[in-house]
Order: structure tokens, then C-alpha cells, then sequence
């Protein structure tokens, strides 16, 4: 599923980064001018307040949004915009703010559909579901029960997942996101909505995810303690601009951060 | 004996992902198919076969297709009526050109053409959705209509601007033609129906049923997990098209025997789309249930008053059939978009947990 002419980057070398994105509806401006990269192996926090552009962040690094300005540089590879097959055949993966599963699927399908791009048998296989298609079906639902073990919603496998609380949604959704073997996985506001034991579920699977298969994580999130005890290091945004990059220590102690956090009129 | 699955461990994932994991259904199903393929051509009469149980395998062919595309794909079609058109012709054309070619190969051959013009017209679906969309079909559904009456070429120049179906065998035995016994075109129809209900059940259960199933739930999604929108609408048109156009030549060839210009028009668009509405989006058994309801409804009212000594105008049948049918259709689509598929699935849940509920 990796993109062919695959550069090897090492830990700690910049996977992704963008330059100068601006981005505008319209007359609302969500980026202006804002360049950050992302290294491999690290998480990433983008934080800000409501507004700020932090999703079209995201939209514009996997391609869904298109912006007026900038380049991406993912991998070594350097364009003005991204496509989303693109990215996603290119190792970038991702669960939304709003979660959005496909609600008439149960948790299996759901997360078995993130390994549509890595299968390969074709209509005639498919039709028959024997031989080299059921092989590709059985070795990949191996793969999706060991992510479905790792996140413990094995008792909702078979459940639709529109039926889910929200919670549990938000665990399958990014389910489907692993399935994608992801190099780089976007989260937007994985913990939104949910109670302190599910976010401290949520923040070990996270962890887990970055430590032992090296993933790298861009994590939007609005609690700061979830962002200062998971991140590496953390871009801040508001009013579409960039207004501090650094340790979460760095930043925490940043006069235009605490002001933008305070409502310092501007 | 109880229907439970208790007991029954699924110790690999290709049996836990079988057509039937339940061993009650498994029987069921080996029941279901040595009755169809057994018992009843060896009971049943001509009369039923030719008029109750081929069209209802016709039709729930034709509502499997019409379910791939808008039950698993959510993409809406009105120009079912048409697809099945495109696959009577062809199958007329190529049995003109190749007489001696098995009839059954040809009728399965029809369909591709009905594959190709059912994606051609799926084309637009890239740039247009839902209501826009079913305009578009329904303009397929008027443009083929048309071509059927206009196109002579089509009819072989028969000055009656109908096809007549010609006598065609298949491994020495009549299956079309005045010849061919009911008993024959039944097993004919079911073999096929049989074939491509299996087909489609494969298909809706891997890779490219859960990028239909994405596409329809949450295209942004789908599109971000790398699923190829358009490629993906456009299988779901040509194959939805393919299970169309063997239906329209089975329906003309093993059952009608002859098709008029008006055979294939807007009427039988909404009939295959009132049974995929009343037998449930997205549900394979569903297609059957719908072709069974709304075949059987006008059956039922006819002969339920009968057996009571009552006489029922035929008119008055006609009538109760549409309102019932209309009533039905709002019930299911305000309350359960899934359809009388649903409501067996939550008898079948109540049975698993019988006679305990909790
Ligand atoms: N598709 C769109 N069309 C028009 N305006 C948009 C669109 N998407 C985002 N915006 C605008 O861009 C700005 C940034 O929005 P964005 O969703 O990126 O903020 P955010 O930082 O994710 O905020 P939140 O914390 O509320 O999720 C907002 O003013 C928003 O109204
Ligand atoms: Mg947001």
C-alpha cells in the first residue's frame, strides 16, 4: 500500500511539512501563511482555539481541501496540493472531529474497509469470494482482529456501528485508521465528548500506537493536559495564524499563547 | 429443534465469514434449494410455474440489481425498466446472429451489454447526486424506451415492432419457444437466479461490497481510506446493470415469450424499485421478499376473497393493490428503510433468544 518510490526516512527527519499554506472561503481566511513540519516518530499536537483552522489544517494535509497558497512536502516529495488518493496510498490516515463511519456497517466492516487499498484481487475473485479472494479476505481479517484485540471492542464487532455510543465510535474510527498501516496518522479531537476514563483509554492507545509501530501522530486536541503529557511538540494556532511552535513547555510559557487562551482582544 | 448458535464456535475466519454461520440456516437453505430444484417442478403445475414463480424469480433478479445500486451503493435509479430492455434486445440480437449457440450462454452474454450501458449512463454520477441523479437515470429510462420502438434494428424490421421469441435449445432440450415446457424455463430461471444470488452475495460481502457500502454511508470518508469514488459507482452501475439486463432476457425469453415496445417502460422501473423500498435497501433476501410481496399482493386478493365466497371485481383487485402497495411503501420508508428484510431478521433475534426474551 506504500507509495513505490518510497524514501527512507530516518526517525527524527521531517516526514511532512507545509510553507506558506493560506487558505481562504470565500472571504474567511481559516490558514494564513502558516509553515510547521512534522518528524518522523514524534506527536505532533496542533492546538488553538475554536476557529483557529486547525481541521482545514488537516484537510489541506490529506488533500480534501485545496489551498490558494503553499507547498507540502511529504516524504521528500514537494506539491502544491495533495490528493486524497494520494495520501491515503501515500501512508496518511485519519479520523475526524465528527466521526464519520460508515454508520450502516458494523465495527468489522468498518474497519476491514481501511484495508481496501492494501487488497488486490479483482471483480472476477471477488465474484466467486474463493481461492486467492478468500485467502486475501482471511489473511486481512487476521490483521483487522489483532487492531479490533488491541482496542478491546471485540464484544461490538458485529454491531453496527451507528448503534455505538459515542465513545466506542471513536475507537472504531480509528480502528479504521490503523488498518490503513498509517505512517502518518491525523486525529481531530480524538478525545472530544468523552469521560475521563475513556480519554485515558484513549490517550494509552495513542501512546501504544506511537511507540511500539512507530507511528507518527498529528493530534488536534483541546485539553491541555492530554496534549502536554502525549505531545512532542506543539504548533499553536488562532485566527488562522501560527503563533508559537515548541516543547509543550515552551509553549505553555508563551505570552501569545496565554493570551490567545484568555481572549486578549487582538 | 431449537434455533440457537449456541455451541456452535467459529474456530477459523473464512467460517465465521460463510454465507450462513448458523447451522439452522445452513439446512435451511440446503431445504429451501431441494424443494425449488426438486419437489416443485415435480408438483407444481405449468400454470403456477409459468405465471407465479418464474416472474417471481424475474423480478427478484431484477431487484437484486437495482438493490447492488441503491440499497448497497445509495445511488438511486429509475431506468431499471430500461436495463432490463437493453439485455431482451441483445439476447434477440445475438440469438438472430448465433442461433445455435446455447440459449442459456447468450441470455447470460446479454447482460454485459446491459453492463455497458448501465455504466455509460452512470457516467454522470461523478458530478451529481441523489435527486439530480435520478433524474438522470430516468432520462436513460426515456432514451432507451424510445430506442426500443424507434430503433427497428433492434426488432429484426418486424413490422409488428415486437420481438417473437424464437425456438433455442440448450443441451438438446426446448428451453425457449412454444416448445419448451414450463418445467424447463423454471429450472432455467432458477439455475440462474440461483447462480447470481450467490454471485451477488460474494460480491456484497468483500472488498468491493464495503466500498459500495463506504461510498453510500460516508463518500468524504470512504474517499480518505483511499476507495476511488467514481471507479467504485461506476462497478456498482455496470454489475447493478449486469443483474438488470439478464432479468429483462429471462423475463422476455423464458417467460413473456414476446416483448411489446411498451414491455420494458417506466412502469417496470417503479415496480423493481417498490419491491427493493418494500423488501429492504441493502438486503439481498430482501430483493426476494419484495418480488414475492408485490407479485403475490394481487394473488392473495384475488383468491383470499374467494375462498370465503366472496367475489372481488377485478378492478376492485387493482385497486386495493395500489393502495396497499402505496401505503406500505410510505410505512416502510418513514419506519423501516430495511424493509420486510428487517422485520425477519427480528424474528429470527427473537427465536435465537426464544423463549426467554431477556
Ligand atoms: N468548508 C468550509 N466552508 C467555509 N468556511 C469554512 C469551511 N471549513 C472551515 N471554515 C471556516 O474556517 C475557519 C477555521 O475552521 P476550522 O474548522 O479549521 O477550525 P478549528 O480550529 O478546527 O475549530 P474547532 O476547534 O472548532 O474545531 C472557521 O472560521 C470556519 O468557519
Ligand atoms: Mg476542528
Amino acid at each position: 500500500m506504500r507509495a513505490p518510490a518510497d524514501l527512507k526516512i530516518a526517525a527524527g527527519d521531517v516526514l511532512l511539512a507545509v510553507e506558506n499554506v493560506s487558505l481562504s472561503f470565500g472571504g474567511v481566511k481559516a490558514i494564513r501563511d502558516i509553515s510547521f513540519d512534522i518528524r518522523k516518530g514524534e506527536i505532533r499536537a496542533i492546538i488553538g482555539p475554536n476557529g483557529a483552522g486547525k481541521t482545514s489544517m488537516l484537510n489541506v494535509i490529506n488533500g480534501f481541501y485545496t489551498p490558494q497558497q503553499g507547498r507540502i512536502t511529504f516524504k521528500g516529495k514537494t506539491r502544491a496540493k495533495m490528493r486524497p488518493h494520494d495520501a491515503a496510498a501515500g501512508g496518511i490516515a485519519r479520523t475526524f472531529q465528527n466521526v464519520a463511519l460508515f454508520r450502516g456497517m458494523t465495527a468489522l466492516d468498518n474497519i476491514m474497509a481501511g484495508r481496501t487499498l492494501c487488497m488486490k484481487r479483482g471483480l472476477f475473485w471477488q465474484a466467486l469470494r474463493f481461492g486467492p479472494a478468500m485467502k486475501e479476505e482471511v489473511e486481512h481479517r487476521r490483521y483487522v482482529e489483532e487492531i479490533i484485540d488491541f482496542l478491546h471492542i471485540q464484544h461490538i464487532r458485529k454491531t453496527q456501528v451507528g448503534r455505538l455510543p459515542y465513545g466506542l465510535q471513536k475507537r472504531v474510527e480509528l480502528g479504521r485508521a490503523l488498518a490503513m498501516e498509517p505512517d502518518l496518522l491525523l486525529l481531530d479531537e480524538p478525545m472530544a465528548g468523552m469521560n475521563l476514563e475513556e480519554k485515558e483509554d484513549m490517550s494509552r492507545f495513542i501512546l501504544d500506537v506511537n511507540q511500539h509501530f512507530g507511528t507518527t501522530i498529528a493530534l488536534i486536541e483541546h485539553d491541555m493536559g492530554v496534549v502536554m503529557d502525549l505531545s512532542d511538540r506543539v504548533v499553536v494556532l488562532d485566527y488562522g495564524r501560527k503563533i508559537a511552535d515548541g516543547t509543550p513547555d515552551e509553549v505553555k510559557r508563551n505570552q501569545d499563547v496565554i493570551d490567545a487562551y484568555l481572549g486578549v482582544a487582538h | 429443534m431449537f434455533y440457537r448458535e449456541a455451541g456452535q464456535y467459529k474456530t477459523t475466519y473464512s467460517a465465521d465469514q460463510a454465507v450462513f454461520p448458523i447451522l439452522q440456516d445452513r439446512i435451511g437453505i440446503f431445504v429451501i434449494l431441494l424443494l425449488a430444484f426438486v419437489v416443485v417442478p415435480m408438483t407444481v403445475s405449468g400454470f403456477v410455474l409459468s405465471s407465479v414463480l418464474i416472474p417471481i424469480m424475474v423480478f427478484a433478479l431484477a431487484a437484486i440489481g437495482l438493490n447492488l445500486l441503491t440499497g448497497y451503493t445509495g445511488l438511486l435509479s429509475l431506468g431499471t425498466g430500461g436495463f432490463m430492455g437493453v439485455g431482451a434486445y441483445a439476447c434477440y440480437k445475438l440469438t438472430t446472429f448465433f442461433p445455435d449457440v446455447n440459449i442459456i450462454v447468450l441470455i447470460l452474454a446479454s447482460g454485459l451489454f446491459s453492463a455497458a450501458i448501465g455504466a455509460l449512463f452512470g457516467l454522470p454520477s461523478l458530478r451529481i447526486k441523489g435527486f439530480y441523479l435520478a433524474v438522470a437515470t430516468l432520462a436513460a429510462q426515456f432514451f432507451l424506451s424510445w430506442c426500443f420502438v424507434r430503433v427497428p434494428w433492434l426488432y429484426n424490421y418486424n413490422v409488428s415492432s415486437a420481438i417473437e421469441v424464437p425456438t433455442r435449445t440448450a443441451f438438446g432440450v426446448h428451453v425457449t419457444g412454444p416448445n419448451a415446457t414450463p418445467v424447463t424455463r423454471y429450472l432455467v430461471v432458477l439455475s440462474i437466479v440461483v447462480l447470481l444470488t450467490w454471485i451477488a452475495s460474494n460480491l456484497v460481502r468483500g472488498r468491493i461490497g464495503r466500498m459500495w457500502m463506504a461510498v453510500r454511508d460516508m463518500d468524504i470518508a470512504a474517499e480518505l481510506i483511499g476507495i476511488k469514488l467514481y471507479q467504485t459507482k461506476l462497478i456498482a452501475f455496470a454489475i447493478s446493470s449486469y443483474f438488470c439486463g439478464v432479468a429483462g432476457a429471462m423475463m422476455i425469453f423464458l417467460w413473456f415469450g414476446s416483448a411489446e415496445a411498451d414491455s420494458f417502460s417506466i412502469t417496470q422501473s417503479f415496480l423493481v424499485l417498490f419491491m427493493v423500498i418494500i423488501g429492504g435497501l441493502g438486503s439481498l433476501l430482501g430483493s426476494f421478499f419484495g418480488a414475492i410481496f408485490i407479485l403475490g399482493l394481487p394473488i392473495m386478493l384475488r383468491t383470499l376473497p374467494e375462498l370465503f365466497g366472496l367475489t372481488i371485481r377485478a378492478a376492485t383487485v387493482e385497486h386495493l393493490q395500489f393502495m396497499i402497495t402505496g401505503a406500505l411503501i410510505i410505512v416502510f420508508l418513514v419506519i423501516e428503510p430495511h424493509g420486510l428484510a428487517r422485520l425477519w431478521q427480528i424474528g429470527k433475534q427473537k427465536l435465537r433468544v426464544w423463549p426467554f426474551p431477556y
